[in-house]
C-alpha cells in the first residue's frame, strides 16, 4: 500500500508541483517584481549624475528633512503607547479589553484618507478646534503637527499588534515571581520583560518606521502640499511626478523602496534571529 | 492597588493604572476624539441632505468601482494567493526563501510608490502596459488597472492568513484518504480546502477591508475621470480641496460605517477560525 502511495505521489505531483510554482513566480514578477525593478530602471534612466542631482534639489532635501522629523517624533510616541497598551492588555484580565483591542485593530480597515479628514474636521479653518488655535497663532492643519497626527493615527497599531501576541504568550509568571522577590515595576519590566521581547519589539518599531515614512493618504489630506515646506517624501514624489519629472520622482521613490527593502531583510534576520533563539 | 476595583481581576504586577491610562488617553486623542468630530460633522447634516450627497450618482459610481475592484482584487488574491502559500509550504524550489521575503513587500512599501510604479509599468508606453496594449487590454487609466493596484496591496494579508493554516494540515489525513482510493482533487476538496477555508475567508476580508480604504497606490494608475475611474477616498479629497467639509464628511462617514462592518466581519472570521481549530483538537 505505502509503495503504491508514494508511485501515486510520484506519478501525479511533478507536474502539478512546476505549473503551481511556475504560476506563483509569474504573478509576483509581474505584480511586485516588475515595479519594483521599475522604480530603480526610471531613477537610473539618464545615469547616476542625474540622479543625484535629483536628489540634491531644495524641495527633495527638504521632503527628507519633513520626513525624518515626522518619524523621530511619531515612532517614539507609537512605540511607548505599543508597549503600555500590550501590558495592560497581556498582563492583567479587564472588562472592555476586547473593546481596547478593536480600537487598536480600527486603523487597519480605516481607510488613510478618513484618518486625514478627521484632523482636518478637528483643526481645519471650520473645524472644532481649528478658529481657537488660529488665534494663538498655532497652525495645526497643512503644518507639521497636523502631519504628525495623521501619521500615529495610521501607525500608531504596529508596535502593539506586534507586542501583544508575544507578551500574551510568554504569560505571567516570570514578572509575578521578580514583583514577589521585590523587584519594583520598573526593574521588572527592563530586566524579566524587555529581554524576552526586545525583538519583537524591535520589529514592530521598524515596520512603524516604514509606515509612517511611507504614509501618503493621511498625510496627503492634512498637508496642503506646500512645497519645501509640507511635504514629505511620498508627496514629493507625486508632486514630481505630477510635474512629469520622472527621475526626479523615482529618485525619491527608490529612497522610499530602499527604505521598504531594509525593513524586508531585517524583518526577516530578525525572525531568523528569533528562531535560532528559541530552538536554544 | 487594583484589586479594590471590580471590573479588573486582581494581580501582584505593578502598572495597570499607568499603562491602561496612558494607552486610554492616547486612543481618546488620536482616535475617539477625531472619529467623533467625523459623525457629529457628518450627523449635523439633516438627513435628507446627508443622503443626497451619499447617493449622487458621482458618488454611487465611486462606491461600484470602489466596491467592485477591491472585491475583484480579492478573489483574485485569493485564487493566487493560495496558490503562491501552497507552493511555499509544500514545494521546495530554489530560491524560495526569497519568494517568502518578498510576499511581505506590499506592506513595507509606501503606497505612493507602488503607485506610481504601477502606473508606470502599465502606462500604453510602459513595460508591461505596451504588450498588453498590443493585444488590445488597457490597464492604466481604466477599472482594470484599479483593480492591479488593489491586488498588489491585499495579497500578503491572503497568504500570510493561509500559510500557517496550510502548514497545520495533517499530511497523514491527506494519505489516509489517497490509501482509501480518494484521488489528488477529492482530498484537496474534502481534506485540505475545509481545513484552510477559515483562514482563507479571513485573509480574504483583511485583503477586502484594505482594498476599499486604499488611496495611495491607485490614484496614479487610475486616471481619475469622474463617473468612470474615480474610487471614493479621492471623491472625499476632491471635495476637502473644494473646502466641502460637510460633503467630505457625509462620505467619510459612509466609509467609516463599512470599515466597521469589515471589522466586525474579521473579528467573527477569526473567532470562527479559531473555534475550528479547537474543534479539531
Amino acid at each position: 500500500m505505502a509503495v503504491a502511495d508514494h508511485l501515486i505521489r510520484r506519478q501525479q505531483n511533478p507536474f502539478v508541483r512546476v505549473v503551481l510554482i511556475f504560476v506563483s513566480v509569474l504573478f509576483l514578477a509581474a505584480i511586485l517584481i516588475m515595479p519594483v525593478v521599475s522604480v530603480l530602471g526610471y531613477a537610473f534612466s539618464e545615469g547616476l549624475g542625474v540622479y543625484l542631482n535629483a536628489l540634491r534639489s531644495h524641495d527633495t532635501l527638504a521632503a527628507i528633512r519633513l520626513t525624518l522629523t515626522t518619524a523621530a517624533i511619531v515612532v517614539p510616541v507609537n512605540t511607548i503607547f505599543g508597549v503600555a497598551a500590550a501590558w495592560a492588555i497581556a498582563k492583567f484580565d479587564f472588562r472592555g479589553k476586547q473593546i481596547l483591542i478593536t480600537l487598536i485593530d480600527l486603523p487597519f480597515s480605516v481607510s488613510p484618507v478618513i484618518a486625514g479628514l478627521v484632523f482636518v474636521l478637528l483643526f481645519g479653518a471650520q473645524g472644532w478646534f481649528g478658529p481657537w488655535f488660529r488665534d494663538q497663532g498655532i497652525q495645526i492643519v497643512f503644518a507639521l503637527p497636523g502631519i504628525v497626527l495623521a501619521t500615529m493615527l495610521v501607525t500608531f497599531p504596529y508596535v502593539a499588534r506586534e507586542l501583544i501576541p508575544i507578551m500574551q504568550m510568554q504569560g505571567r509568571e516570570a514578572e509575578e515571581a521578580a514583583v514577589s522577590l521585590g523587584a519594583g515595576g520598573w526593574m521588572t519590566f527592563f530586566r524579566v520583560t524587555l529581554p524576552s521581547i526586545r525583538w519583537g519589539l524591535l520589529y514592530g518599531v521598524i515596520l512603524c518606521n516604514a509606515r509612517a515614512m511611507g504614509e501618503f493618504g493621511a498625510v496627503a489630506v492634512v498637508s496642503g502640499h506646500i512645497r519645501g515646506l509640507t511635504t514629505t517624501m511620498p508627496l514629493q514624489a507625486q508632486v514630481l511626478y505630477d510635474e512629469y519629472d520622472l527621475v526626479g520622482a523615482f529618485a525619491v521613490a527608490s529612497l522610499l523602496m530602499l527604505l521598504a527593502l531594509l525593513t524586508l531583510l531585517l524583518k526577516t534576520l530578525l525572525e531568523a534571529f528569533g528562531a535560532r533563539r528559541r530552538r536554544a | 492597588m487594583a484589586t479594590a476595583r471590580g471590573w479588573v481581576s486582581p494581580s501582584v504586577l505593578p502598572g495597570f493604572g499607568m499603562t491602561l491610562g496612558f494607552a486610554g488617553l492616547f486612543l481618546t486623542f488620536i482616535v475617539l476624539i477625531p472619529m467623533a468630530a467625523l459623525i457629529m460633522r457628518a450627523a449635523s447634516l439633516p438627513l435628507d441632505e446627508f443622503w443626497r450627497i451619499a447617493t449622487e450618482p458621482r458618488a454611487l459610481a465611486s462606491y461600484r468601482l470602489t466596491f467592485g475592484a477591491s472585491f475583484l482584487a480579492a478573489c483574485v488574491n485569493a485564487v493566487f494567493g493560495f496558490i503562491i502559500a501552497w507552493t511555499l509550504v509544500r514545494y521546495e524550489f530554489p530560491g524560495r526563501r526569497l519568494v517568502d521575503a518578498i510576499i511581505d513587500l506590499p506592506f513595507a512599501l509606501p503606497t505612493a510608490v507602488s503607485g506610481i510604479a504601477l502606473a508606470t509599468v502599465f502606462a500604453p508606453n510602459g513595460w508591461l502596459g505596451m504588450h498588453l496594449e498590443s493585444i488590445g487590454i488597457q490597464v492604466a487609466y481604466t477599472w482594470v488597472g484599479v483593480v492591479v493596484a488593489l491586488t498588489l496591496i491585499g495579497l500578503p494579508f491572503v497568504v500570510r492568513s493561509v500559510q500557517p493554516a496550510l502548514e497545520e494540515v495533517d499530511v497523514s489525513l491527506e494519505e489516509a484518504a489517497e490509501s482509501l482510493g480518494a484521488s489528488r482533487w477529492t482530498v484537496f476538496r474534502r481534506v485540505i480546502l475545509p481545513t484552510v477555508l477559515p483562514s482563507l475567508a479571513t485573509g480574504f476580508t483583511l485583503a477586502l477591508a484594505r482594498a476599499i480604504g486604499e488611496y495611495g497606490s491607485v490614484i496614479f494608475i487610475a486616471g481619475n475621470l469622474p463617473m468612470r475611474t474615480e474610487i471614493t477616498p479621492l471623491l472625499i479629497v476632491i471635495k476637502l480641496e473644494q473646502y466641502d467639509y460637510l460633503g467630505a464628511a457625509a462620505l467619510g462617514l459612509v466609509m467609516l460605517c463599512v470599515s466597521f462592518a469589515m471589522l466586525l466581519s474579521i473579528n467573527a472570521l477569526n473567532g470562527w477560525r479559531i473555534r475550528r481549530v479547537a474543534g479539531r483538537r
